[in-house]
């Protein structure tokens, strides 16, 4: 009888242990990629918006200012947003942003500073840590998000326009351009959308200025390609697409406060105990939750801030 | 063929819940799907109020005296919209939150107005059968003369929940100007001014 020697295998060609334990998770991973890929393809494609965002390298997590709270997922950041010069649906920005560009960018600064300016935006950024800080985001409208934010303290940028001593506020705009923006003309807002802060407020180290979202550049619809992050704050406060900033002696007129004063105050810090004349601010809707959740007074951001507003009748300041 | 109208009216009068259904298991409904569900089921309720309010000036209009017999299925269908709107914003959005309900209904007068406009078509919906129609008499056209009232407040609650970009409830409040105009006896008359040429 003829015993036949198997043939020679050479060990490359031996699958590891490890690969072949791990087979499943192999075709499962990648398929999985297969079809995300599938379906971010499919997305871009439904909403018009070609451009993926590019990947911003050389960020440090800020841990201490960040929650550890669930993130909202990355599709409905992009995907829910208020920004009124693109239309007033949640759809709206995304679908209607396209034409907005956003490279290169200046910021002019101007008023109460020893350096007003043009400033090129990379020239504002790159002196700056980048970091990454999760924080919360309630909308006035009763809903809100988590979402990893990569920026730097607004507080260390101002201080680079050396504020005087008359600069109580600072006032900042967003772009005026009818022909790439449906929204203006259409929204019963006066454009272009102003937003203001108290000058220690904008100095607090949790004022964010943001260029980034989950590792990536800021989509148009986020407020590419420089936002402000006031996460104590209701999120109209939080002004997207910034290309003014302005140190000023008086308190700046915002866009919200000048279209409806009872509903929208000059504050407009998260107070579970103001109403708003339309709806209740006591809970609000997680995007992805079911049931709603109480709010918390600064959108939960009371020790830190709290201080800021010692004295003042938050009623009366909303 | 007349036989086959009611039937295909109605199975049409269920598609927008078709597709509220289909966009909902597609995952097609926003990142905040409550809200989605709430404003849908809300304008189709007032969708379906003007379409009700149409068919007279229609009939008028046409002379197609049969398409009146689709008035009061028409009526019903703007009330089970009107329900499916009520439950969203009972059950999804407030959760059986009593208290939050009733602060929203006493506190918010768009609320108050919705609510208002809701209650006021269950007398209708209820009346709606042919035993009432005959029990009830001349006062049935009284009674269901309220869906004048109930669209009015239906726009209003949509104009005061919105403020910042009113076009939808103008245009709104515009056809139902006209729905109603179309009633005026001189209205009446448009066709025969219109065609009277012609003879």
């Amino acid at each position: 009888m003829l015993i036949r020697q198997a043939e020679n295998i050479k060990s490359s060609e031996i699958t590891s242990k490890e690969d072949y334990l791990s087979r499943r998770k192999f075709l499962t991973s990648s398929s999985s990629t297969i079809l995300s890929l599938y379906i971010l393809h499919a997305s871009l494609l439904k909403s018009g918006n070609v451009y993926a965002a590019e990947k911003i390298e050389n960020v440090i997590k800020n841990i201490d200012f960040s929650s550890d709270e669930e993130l909202t997922k990355y599709s409905s950041i992009i995907s829910y947003n208020n920004f009124a010069e693109f239309g007033l649906d949640k759809e709206d920005p995304a679908a209607n942003s396209g034409d907005f560009k956003t490279k290169p960018w200046t910021i002019k600064v101007e008023g109460e500073c020893n350096k007003p300016g043009e400033y090129h935006l990379e020239d504002l950024i790159s002196p700056h840590q980048l970091e990454e800080r999760i924080y919360r985001l309630r909308c006035v409208e009763a809903w809100s998000m988590v979402i990893p934010w990569i920026g730097i303290p607004l507080g260390e940028v101002l201080k680079q326009f050396e504020p005087n001593s008359n600069a109580r506020f600072v006032a900042f705009t967003a772009p005026y351009q009818p022909d790439v923006m449906p929204g203006i003309g259409k929204v019963a807002y006066e454009f272009p959308f102003v937003e203001g802060l108290r000058i220690d407020e904008a100095m607090h180290p949790l004022s964010l200025l943001a260029v980034g979202l989950y590792g990536e550049e800021l989509l148009n619809q986020n407020g590419a390609p420089i936002r402000l992050v006031v996460p104590w704050k209701y999120g109209f406060k939080s002004i997207k697409s910034i290309v003014n900033i302005r140190f000023v002696q008086e308190q700046p007129p915002s866009t919200f406060n000048k279209f409806a004063a009872n509903e929208f105050g000059f504050y407009a810090n998260v107070n579970p105990e103001v109403k708003h004349p339309r709806w209740s601010q006591a809970r609000e809707r997680r995007i992805g939750h079911f049931l709603k959740q109480e709010t918390l007074m600064f959108n939960g951001y009371a020790d830190q801030v709290a201080s800021l507003y010692s004295g003042m009748d938050l009623g009366k300041f909303y | 063929m007349q036989k086959l109208y009611k039937p295909l009216l109605f199975s049409a009068a269920l598609l927008p819940l078709a597709v509220l259904i289909y966009n909902g298991i597609n995952d097609k409904l926003t990142a905040n799907p409550i809200e989605y569900i709430t404003h849908y089921t809300g304008d189709w309720t007032i969708y379906f109020l003007l379409i009700t309010l149409s068919i007279t000036p229609l009939r008028n209009l046409s002379g197609k005296i049969f398409i009146v017999r689709f008035r009061r299925m028409l009526g019903l269908f703007a009330f089970f919209y009107g329900c499916l709107h009520f439950l969203t914003y009972f059950v999804l959005d407030q959760f059986f939150d009593f208290d939050a309900i009733i602060e929203d209904i006493v506190d918010r007068p768009y609320v108050t107005v919705g609510f208002t406009a809701f209650v006021l078509l269950i007398p209708l919906a209820i009346t709606s059968t042919k035993k009432m129609i005959a029990r009830l008499g001349s006062n049935w056209r009284r009674l269901h003369s309220l869906i004048y009232v109930i669209t009015a407040l239906g726009i209003l609650h949509y104009y005061w929940l919105v403020k910042a970009d009113i076009t939808v409830p103008l245009t709104l409040a515009l056809i139902f100007t006209f729905l109603l105009v179309m009633r005026l006896p001189m209205a009446k008359n448009v066709k025969n001014t219109l065609f009277s040429t012609s003879n």
